[in-house]
């Protein structure tokens, strides 16, 4: 079997996996949703602030679903992989001719066709209630790659968290801290609006802001070089980051084993 | 009675042990709310410049009266979740069978919930006051605060409770928990009520927790209001509550505590 056709049967079946587990498609489709809902609803006002970059919080917060819906799927998915390490599918599929890196793209692939279906689904929903996106269709399907990169690199910290720990409970334990990025970050508020120095500070510092701002860009600006140019170049360094080490972990992994 | 209260204590003082005793579930308690309040609080201060808003004793008490109800709520949610592992365990099984009044476990995981969010409450009070929180409250403002989210931690016990009790799977955590996160963000979370936008606006009007929110907010301002109506409320869902928690003990002695 050749290396294509292997990952093309771990991505099935991951994506197969996922959708068997109502709770791990229904909720990364449905909450950033419902938190962009109240958000939006609660801080529309916040568009009065002087400086404020447009007149629709909605389309401010559109890029919010795009990063939380990728923290799910990447926590799901992390958790699957370690599932079988856990009930010791890993170690039958070490005894089969499957090369590891079939495994981690497999694993990867079945993660990027569940984050491409949710960033479809949020643009969807986002232009259903009016959201216009001001780079238009080129700048849409910018976003989109963007979007897929951005659940590659989180999907590759999820694996992993899952080959280096072997543990769903420790995989689980991941989201409060891949939360705290998100929530501190520019995600509620511009940067230069943010009033708290030590929060303004942290937000800068922190990757997912500039991860936010260029799907915010695309949306609300139209093309902005810089946001651009600073999120995929977060996204790729974070995929190869993860990538690398994922690859490493699973050699140790299957040398365990 | 005394029967009621020795079950209660026993079962409030393991709920309390366990919870205190294992860090994956007493960490994400305290972590989260205090989280909540640092990127509400911390982040969004500048909200408090929003034409037409205006909090007499500054956003970080405003976001203050929000986290201290959810982190009560959920204190009574995550009690819930203990209550499952206790029925998927056969924990609950064994405790069915010794209790001689079956009533004395219910109000012992209230127990356990209350000391639970005891803990949190304090530990976000004192990150606030260092955070520089203003109170304009008077000691009785204080004190009514802190019961009336007393009251809250009761209610989402008693609902979590009701439906642990009827399922007793860990499987039906995300029905505990997403009517209590979707209630409380479905008030005015970030600016008052009048500021929301329209459609949400409407849905907080008819939501409880706006009412709890408000008499929080004044009381931590000084300014007491909608006091009778918040209190009201909370002890009419306590009453309701209490019904469906009860009402799910019997489905689970009916099913054998299986």
């Amino acid at each position: 079997m050749s290396l294509a056709s292997q990952v093309l049967h771990l991505a099935r079946r991951s994506v197969i996996r996922t959708l068997r587990q109502p709770a791990n498609w229904i909720t990364p489709l449905v909450f950033p949703l419902a938190l962009m809902a109240v958000n939006s609803g609660g801080l529309q006002a916040a568009t009065t602030l002087p400086g404020f970059p447009t007149d629709s919080f909605v389309a401010f917060f559109l890029a919010f679903p795009f990063i939380q819906g990728a923290l799910f799927s990447t926590v799901n998915a992390g958790v699957d992989l370690a599932r079988d390490i856990q009930t010791g599918f890993l170690n039958r599929l070490a005894l089969t001719p499957m090369q590891s890196t079939a495994l981690l793209v497999g694993h990867l692939g079945g993660v990027i066709v569940m984050g491409f279906v949710q960033a479809i689904w949020y643009l969807a929903v986002g232009l259903a209630i009016g959201v216009r996106i001001e780079a238009g269709v080129l700048g849409t399907v910018v976003l989109l790659v963007l979007a897929v990169l951005i659940v590659t690199a989180f999907g590759s910290f999820g694996a992993l968290a899952a080959l280096r720990t072997g543990s769903t409970e420790a995989v689980h334990s991941l989201f409060p801290v891949f939360f705290v990025f998100l929530f501190i970050s520019s995600m509620n508020l511009p940067r230069n609006l943010i009033e708290t120095e030590w929060f303004q500070v942290a937000a800068s510092l922190n990757p997912v802001s500039y991860l936010i701002e260029a799907i915010r860009s695309l949306v609300i600006q139209g093309w902005n070089e810089e946001a651009l140019a600073l999120g995929f170049a977060i996204a790729i360094g974070l995929a190869i980051v993860g990538l690398t080490l994922s690859s490493l972990s699973l050699r140790t992994r299957l040398a365990r084993t | 009675m005394r029967s009621v209260f020795s079950v209660a204590l026993a079962v409030g003082w393991r709920t309390l042990h366990n919870n205190f005793t294992t860090p994956s579930l007493l960490i994400p308690g305290i972590a989260f709310p205090m989280f909540f309040f640092v990127a509400f609080a911390g982040g969004l201060s500048r909200v408090n410049d929003v034409p037409g808003f205006q909090f007499p004793v500054g956003y970080t008490a405003f976001q203050f009266v929000f986290v201290l109800l959810q982190s009560a709520a959920f204190a009574g949610v995550f009690t819930g979740f203990g209550i499952v592992r206790d029925f998927e365990t056969g924990f609950a099984r064994r405790l069915m069978v010794a209790a001689p009044d079956r009533r004395g476990i219910l109000l012992g995981y209230g127990f356990g919930a209350l000391g639970r969010w005891a803990l949190t409450a304090t530990i976000l009070t004192s990150v606030a006051m260092l955070a520089g929180m203003e109170v304009g409250g008077n000691g009785v403002d204080v004190f009514a605060l802190y019961t009336l989210a007393a009251l809250v931690n009761v209610i989402g016990l008693l609902w979590s409770a009701g439906v642990a009790m009827r399922f007793r799977t860990l499987q039906a955590a995300p029905l505990m928990q997403l009517p209590v996160f979707l209630s409380l963000f479905f008030a005015p979370v970030f600016v008052p009520v009048e500021l929301l936008a329209g459609w949400l606006q409407t849905i907080a009007h008819l939501n409880p927790v706006t009412l709890m929110l408000a008499a929080g907010r004044s009381l931590i301002a000084g300014q007491p209001a909608h006091i009778v109506g918040a209190f009201g409320a909370a002890f009419a869902l306590i009453a309701f509550f209490a019904v469906w928690a009860g009402r799910g003990l019997r489905r689970a002695e009916a099913a054998g505590a299986s």
